[in-house]
This record gives structure tokens, sequence and C-alpha cells, in this order.
């Protein structure tokens, strides 16, 4: 009786509230978790000045090479190691190549190798994070067993050992660049996916215990569809602060294998192949150092940043304050 | 105390042979052959090639030849180096104590900053000294540790001349003057690893206290009329400190990582140094054999940093 008499009860109770007013109310548009992310995120300065640099950086490398005259595979003798001028915003190299076109056509492979290793580790690491949680027991122990066994691992001297002995038979079945491409990737991508399985897995072990899911269990969802719509999503926010971090984590990887002469061969000028073939100019020519040096560094800065940021604004914890 | 540290030592052995195990199957089923030279050389026949096969055994199953190399491995025989005919683990020998001292060094610098300025951050939160930490630390983060070699030998080698652009191992001068330029050619390359490991650990120290202080226990310490000395350091600080001990373990396989580039870039005749050349020269004995130390050594810290989080944690043994 009282909550059919409260309801009808309430409009008298606030008669200053007109019908208006409620029809307001009602056409607004309902609050979601990414808007409330979204205006958290707004208000995070430094994501936002990190994100405003990525696009830039992004739509540069993707167009710059269209826009700028001088191609990356340009190069002058006559005009090595020129000092930064209007001609060359960034200066030459040894074999006078422009740095500013090398700059923009390396940042492409630079961060399309940072985009696609984040695309494996977090595919590879839901996958197994997914199966620990949900499965449990013995699958959950020796998929862990492994992760542990992966994160043991000194993913440096690995990756190079990986590199040295597949290089040759992936450019021979790939050709150079994609094989080279392909190999980076996979191997960056597989050696750092175990941060995203823990976090996966503990997500699901808590979620997979909530009501919702009983709930769908008992109105007979699959497993599978329990796994994917239900439970999945919800283990999204921390997988997107994982994924943003880790392609600043794989664009320093791949920098450092390039920067040791490991990583692409000196023909494709990613920002750390720049860097490797700078540093014995040094002396004569601190541009070759600087540029690449400053396009890693806010690249991953910037990414960090919105990765901080992510946090913030999708931790739950965090909201409405 | 002890019983625990035998489980956690019985522990890290499967998991060094799981490790030495995924090492020699990526080398098993990796193409190209170790006997490929003799393969386009005239002088060698085929049939002679078959037979120096046979001896070395590469005509084994792969169980088999894992079994043969582990338990050399465990012998400390890690065969000869294909470049320079010595045995690999008397190049290791050399090269190691280099490594162990510019790393140890570096983490040492970095744990014994780290903390202090976490922890004051974190009391101080929002203050000035706490802005200019976290932006600090957070640039540090994000420069690659290549980098900051490059930019440090362009400001402090190329201009100013300070530091020697390279680290020799031969200085043989005697008395303070050698063991100075021993030091001085070390500041560098500390220095660059300190720097990013300080960044990293900074971050997580402030993390780690903030959550610590607003814990009931730590009011409670307030309440009971202890100084704020005390209620930080003794309260706050050691529940603090635990998952830090757990991340200084964590990031070990990355100041590998940033010891193969400090290396690299110094010239420093480690691990790392050695590790590279032999990639280039096609070594392969001492380039599994250095990724098996390094994969030992990893462990190694784990196994440390278990039994100190037991030590802090007496919770922890009991589990």
């Amino acid at each position: 009786m009282s909550e059919a008499t409260g309801r009808q009860a309430q409009p008298a109770a606030a008669p200053a509230i007109g019908v208006e007013a409620l029809v307001g109310l009602r056409t607004k548009k309902p609050r979601s978790l990414w808007s409330d992310a979204w205006r958290q995120f707004r208000h995070h300065r430094l994501a936002m000045a990190g994100s405003v640099v990525i696009v830039i950086i992004a739509v540069a490398t993707v167009i710059g090479p269209f826009l700028w005259p001088i191609k990356w595979n340009y190069f002058d003798m006559a005009q090595s190691m020129l000092p930064p001028s209007l001609a060359h915003p960034f200066g030459t190299t040894d074999l006078g190549h422009d740095i500013f076109a090398r700059i923009l056509w390396g940042g492409r492979i630079s961060i399309a190798v940072g985009v696609f290793a984040m695309l494996v580790a977090i595919t590879l690491g839901t996958l197994i994070g997914a199966i620990a949680g949900y499965f449990g027991g013995f699958l959950d122990s020796a998929l862990m067993r492994l992760t542990d066994l992966f994160i043991s691992l000194p993913s440096l001297p690995l990756l190079l050992l990986i590199t040295y002995l597949f290089r040759d038979r992936m450019a021979a079945t790939f050709g150079v660049e994609i094989g080279m491409f392909i190999l980076i990737v996979v191997v960056i991508g597989g050696l750092n996916w175990m941060p995203v399985a823990r976090l996966v897995r503990a997500s699901f072990l808590s979620i997979k215990e909530k009501e919702f899911i009983e709930a769908a269990h008992s109105i007979g969802v699959g497993t599978g569809a329990i796994i994917v719509k239900h439970i999945l999503p919800n283990t999204l926010s921390p997988v997107i602060v994982a994924a943003t971090l880790g392609v600043a984590q794989a664009i320093i990887t791949e920098s450092s294998l390039s920067f040791l002469g490991l990583g692409f061969p000196p023909d494709i000028p990613t920002w750390g192949r720049m860097l490797f073939d700078a540093k014995d100019w040094m002396s004569f020519a601190p541009w070759m150092v600087l540029f690449p040096g400053m396009a890693i560094f806010l690249t991953v800065l910037s990414i960090n940043y919105v990765g901080d940021g992510l946090r913030d604004a999708l931790d739950p914890r965090r909201m409405y304050t | 105390m002890t019983r625990y540290i035998v489980r956690r030592l019985l522990t890290a052995i499967p998991t060094l042979v799981a490790i030495s195990m995924v090492i020699f199957t990526i080398l098993a089923l990796a193409p190209g052959d170790p006997l490929a030279e003799f393969a386009v050389n005239p002088s060698v026949p085929p049939e002679v090639r078959q037979r120096i096969r046979k001896s070395m055994g590469l005509d084994d199953p792969i169980p088999v030849r894992y079994t043969k190399w582990f338990t050399s491995i465990i012998r400390g025989d890690f065969g000869y180096s294909f470049r320079s005919r010595s045995p690999v683990s008397d190049l290791m020998m050399q090269r190691l104590p280099t490594t162990l001292y510019v790393i140890g060094t570096a983490y040492l610098i970095a744990v014994l900053l780290a903390i202090p300025i976490g922890v004051i951050s974190a009391v101080r939160q929002y203050s000035v000294f706490d802005t200019v930490a976290t932006t600090l630390a957070f640039i540090g983060f994000s420069l690659p540790t290549f980098f900051t070699g490059l930019l440090f030998i362009l400001l402090f080698s190329v201009k100013l001349g300070w530091f020697p652009m390279i680290y020799r191992a031969t200085i043989d001068e005697p008395g303070l003057r050698g063991l100075w330029l021993k030091i001085e050619q070390a500041i560098m390359p500390i220095t660059v690893l300190a720097l990013f490991q300080t960044a990293a650990l900074t971050r997580y120290t402030r993390a780690s206290m903030l959550e610590t202080i607003h814990q009931d226990y730590v009011r409670t310490a307030r309440a009971k009329g202890l100084s704020e000395l005390t209620v930080i350091s003794r309260h706050a600080l050691r529940n603090a400190l635990i998952p830090v001990v757990t991340i200084i373990a964590l990031s070990i396989p990355g100041i590998f990582t940033g010891a193969v580039i400090t290396e690299q870039i110094f010239r420093v005749p480690g691990m790392g140094s050695l590790l590279i050349s032999a990639i280039n020269d096609n070594d392969t004995p001492v380039i599994m054999a250095i990724t098996i130390i390094f994969s030992a050594l990893v462990v190694l810290f784990n196994l440390i940093a278990d039994v100190l989080y037991g030590v802090l944690d007496p919770r922890i043994k009991y589990e």
C-alpha cells in the first residue's frame, strides 16, 4: 500500500517542481561510465596536454611524409651534417639525409610497433588472465606459474636472442621489412603480457562471484557469453590503462633494440635506429642525437601522462573527488 | 624462518630449470646450422661433416641434447666461445664483476634516494616538494636510458669535458690517482642507471606511502601522542616498504636491460657489451650463457626479495 501511495504523494508534497522541470530532467542524457571518465580526464591538465601532443605526433607521422618536400630516403652528401636551418629544421645526417623527414617517416614505424606490440600483449594477457580467473583450479595455477616464469625472464637479452636467431628466417619468408616488423611486434608483445594477465585474472576472480553473473548463469547464458559479454567489459578499465602504458613501453623496447643495432635494418629509420646511427657523430652533430631522442621522449612522456590521467579517470575509487 | 627460506629455495629451482628449457627450446627451434660454415667449405666432405655432427651429438633428439647441455651448465661448463676459442665461463668471470659493480652501485643509490624522496612526497602531498619530485620522477621514468646516456655524454664529456666518454678496464695507474680515474669513469654510467631506477622507485614509494598514512593504525599512533617522526618512520614507513621491496625485486630484470644499453653507450666491458658483441659475431655459446646467467641472477634477486618480504611481513611466512 505504502509504495503506491508514496509515489502518488510525491508530486503533491513538492508542488514547487513544475511538470516542465520534470520533463527537462528526463530528456537530459544519462551519465555513463565513459562520460564520467571523460569528465574526470578533462580535469587532468597534463593528461590533456599529453593527448594533444600524441595526436599531433600521430597526425604528423601519418600525413607529414606526404607534405614535407624532402623525402626520407633522399640524401645529398654535399649537405652532410648541416645544423638545423630553415631548409632542414632538424639538420641533416652524416649522409645528408633530412632529419625532419626521417623522424616523420620513422615515427610511423616506431608508433606502429608500439601499438601492435601492445595489441599482442593485451590479447595474450586477456586470454590467459580470463581463462585462469574464470576456470580456476589446476588451469589457474598452471597459467599463473607460466606468468611467474615469464616475469623472471630477462626480457632484453631474450629479445636479442630471439631476433638474432630468427631474423634471417623471417626476412626470407616475409621480406626484410615486414618480417622484422612481425618478429619485433610478436616478441615484444609475447614478453609483455604478464601484467595484463594478472590484472584480468584478478578482476575475473572478483567479478565471477557477483550476483549478476549468478543471474546470467541462472537464465542459462553459456560460458563463452558470460566471459565475453558479462565479465570482460567490466575488466576493461585496468586493461585500458595497462594498454596505454604498454604502448610507451613497447616504443622504448623497440628503440632500445634498434639503438643496439639489432632492430630494423639501417634503411628503415626508426627513432632508435637514428640514434644508433647518430652516436658516432655526436661530437660533431649533436642535433642528430637530440631530435630523434626528443621524439621518443616526448611521445613516451605524453603516453605516460595519458595513462596516468586514464588511471585516475577510470578508477571508481577516485571518481567524484 | 629457515623453513620459509628452504621452501622459497625449492620453488626457485624449478623456475630456473623451466627458464633453461625455454631458452634451449628457442635455440633448438631456431633455423640455422652450427656447422653451416663447413657446408660451404669444399675441403670438408659431407661424410666428415656427418661424423662431426654425430660426435657433437647434434643428431640426438632435443631432450637428450637438453639434458647434456643442462648437466654441463650446472657444472659451470658453458662450452667454448666460437670467436675467441676460450671457455665461455672465463669470459664471463672477467665481465661479471664490472656489471654487478655498476648495477649494484646504481641500484643502491636509487634505493637510498627514492625512499626518502617518495616518503617526503607522500607526507607533504601537494606541497612544492611533492609537485617537483613527482614531475621529475615522471620525466625520469619516460626518459629512455639510451637517450639519457647520450645526453650525458653530450653535456659532460663533449661540452664540459668533466668525465671521460669511454670506460676503460685497463687503468693501471697506481695510488689515489688510479682509484679516482676508476671512479670518475663509472660516474656517468652509474648515474644514468640510477636516475631511471630512482624515478621508478620514487613513484612506487610515494604511492605505497600515501596508501599507508591514511590507515587507522597510523591515526591511532598519532592519537597515542607519538611524535610525527616516530609515526612516519616506525608505524607508516615499515608497512609501506613491504610492497616497495616486491617492486624492487620485480624491476631487477629491467635494470639488466638498462645495463646492456648503458654498457653499450659507455663501452663498459661488462656482460651487456659482451652479449652485444657476441650477437654481432654469431657467437651462440656466449649468447646462451649470458642469457642463462641473467635469468639466474633474476631468480636469485627474486629469492632475496621473497626472503626480505618474509622478514618484513611475518604474516607471509605462515600463509
